[in-house]
């Protein structure tokens, strides 16, 4: 959204009234129930009782809560540090153009468009010790593999697992970035005589960095919101060895029906996701200014 | 120097479509064995290869049913998104008024709030207003995060097009609905299909609201994957062969939009 010399007409409102009131209908409404929920203690539906703050204090003591968060924080920071290197190389080894390129796009971007619980399953049936070939042949060579009985092993399964699940985000943004250099500036390399390493450092880095950063923060947020893949895979367990935030809420508002503090760690959950989005938006939009002409269509 | 660097990254490349296929060309070498073979024996190929899996998919209502509720409540939701998106994106591109930030930030955090922290006050607000157990429920639910995303998209492809084509059409005499239905929309057909695409995509992939808001007319086929096998003691090959038919759609979708799809993902920060 570039600012450039737009006309103000307030009746724009009109035109962006449908969406608002879509989102109104399915956020803004079930948001005030949260917050609702969440300073009551709902005994039956005829009996409440105001309890101001006695959840958020409730929850914010939870140990096991404090458990999951860190869990959270040590797995989505794992997360970008296999997936963003990978995924760069990947857009690198990726070919530019012809009918290879098209192939490597769509085998590349297909994990992408696996539902969620399906790529669940997939590795379920790949890392099971009697039937997967990963697990099986892990056994085979001598490893006890197993991603229900060892902790270990089922947080590094689920980490591959969103590393299969989602480097491809990665890579598609930064080819994106790459096939936006023009050829000039190889050539101009070329008669240089820039090493590879140069060229990576000087000219393809520098113009990935738009697309890697939405990278880093979509990455870092989506897998804060981590659910299904893990749910189908190990059910959060051993133990709680792999049940993150999103699990664990489910578990508080589904499972046991514990209203009022779900609704509380929902707002704690929500806060925490609107800071990082914060922080997201003001810094594309410092981008945008920088680089008018690389955002306002990129 | 050249051509072996040349060859390491093809050996990189080759490395990584294997690592990416190896699992789902697991699933589908089990959803043609029976699970009797599947738990007897170990092979790389099916030996007693057989389409009894999806048989019993497609001649099962409880399976294939899943299926044509999970399209019915995409298609409603996909539909939805683009309409109310396209006027919403035609406005953020063209014009400045108030709060226009605010309400383009406030729309980005419904892209990144967990589904999970909407779970109970969705089920409760559906519960009340009797729509629990509809497509319509969960399209309604699906807007949350596909809304943003199509206008978001929308808006990307909208500002590739010069404000010097409104303002002819307007000295013209055209009206805006007129304007905007047979010049403006011809010019970002990609951009519609592109944003119909991640729609689709977002909505088809989602378990988690999908599955609590419905029970049984609605019930999409993420659900009957997960609740039929837990009752009928892992049916291995069957699940196979309904995830590999989940798999299908995407797979014949992804050819279309494959130039776009990188651009997709970086216009709607998703």
């Amino acid at each position: 959204m570039s600012a450039v010399n737009k006309p103000v007409n307030q009746k724009a409102w009109f035109l962006i009234l449908p969406v608002i009131l879509c989102v109104a209908f399915s956020a803004i409404v079930p948001l005030m129930t949260v917050v609702n929920y969440s300073v009551q203690d709902i005994i039956s539906p005829e009996r409440r009782v105001f309890v101001g703050t006695e959840w958020f204090a409730a929850v914010m003591r939870d140990e096991e809560l404090h458990g999951a968060l860190l869990r959270q924080l040590i797995f989505s920071l794992s997360v970008l540090l296999v997936e963003l290197p990978l995924g760069v190389l990947l857009a690198l080894s990726m070919p530019a153009q012809g009918w290879k390129s098209s192939a490597v796009l769509v085998v590349v971007a297909l994990s992408l468009l696996i539902p969620w619980n399906v790529v669940g399953t997939i590795w379920q049936i790949y890392c099971r010790d009697d039937i997967g070939l990963l697990g099986h042949t892990l056994q085979q060579m001598g490893i006890e593999y197993s991603y229900t009985g060892n902790a270990t092993h089922a947080w590094l399964t689920v980490l591959v697992m969103d590393v299969w699940h989602w480097t491809p985000l990665v890579a598609l943004l930064g080819y994106a970035g790459l096939r936006s250099i023009p050829d000039a500036y190889y050539q101009a390399a070329r008669i240089d005589g820039a090493s590879k390493l140069a060229v990576f450092r000087y000219i393809q880095l520098p113009k990935m960095r738009g697309v890697l950063m939405i990278a880093v923060l979509l990455r870092f947020m989506d897998s804060f919101m981590i659910y299904t893949e893990p749910f189908v895979l190990t059910g959060g367990g051993p133990g709680n060895a792999t049940t993150f935030l999103s699990q664990y809420l489910t578990q508080k508002a589904v499972g046991q029906f514990d209203l009022g503090p779900a609704a509380a760690f929902s707002l704690i959950y929500f806060l925490i996701i609107l800071l990082l989005c914060f922080i997201l938006y003001n810094w594309m939009q410092s981008v945008g200014t920088q680089n008018p002409e690389e955002t306002g269509h990129a | 120097m050249h051509e072996n660097r040349f060859h390491k990254r093809s050996l990189f490349l080759l490395a990584y479509i294997v690592f990416a296929l190896l699992p789902i060309y697991w699933m589908i070498n089990m959803s043609f064995k029976t699970n009797e073979e599947i738990l007897s024996s170990f092979s790389f190929f099916p030996v007693h290869f057989t389409w009894a899996n999806y048989g019993l998919i497609f001649t099962d209502p409880s399976w294939y049913s899943g299926y044509i509720n999970s399209m019915i409540y995409v298609a409603i939701n996909t539909v939805i998104s683009v309409a109310v998106a396209l006027p919403a994106a035609y406005a953020f591109s063209r014009y400045r008024f108030l709060g226009d930030k605010h309400v383009f930030f406030w729309l980005l955090t419904n892209r990144m709030t967990p589904p999970a922290v909407f779970l109970l006050p969705f089920f409760q607000l559906y519960t009340t207003v009797g729509l629990m157990d509809t497509h319509i429920a969960v399209a309604l639910a699906h807007l949350l995060f596909n809304v943003p995303l199509a206008v978001w998209i929308l808006e990307g492809f909208m500002g590739g097009i010069p404000r010097e084509i409104d303002e002819t059409a307007y000295i013209d005499g055209y009206g805006f609905p007129r304007f905007f239905l047979t010049i403006f929309l011809p010019l970002i057909k990609a951009g519609v299909g592109v944003a119909a695409f991640f729609c689709f995509m977002f909505s088809w992939v989602e378990l988690l609201l999908a599955r609590t808001l419905t029970s049984v007319n609605a019930k999409p086929i993420v659900a009957t994957m997960t609740r039929t096998v837990s009752a009928s003691g892992m049916d291995w090959a069957t699940l196979a062969a309904a995830g590999v038919l989940t798999i299908v759609p995407g797979a014949i979708v992804i050819w279309f939009v494959r130039h776009y799809i990188a651009k997709g993902f970086a216009m709607g920060r998703v």
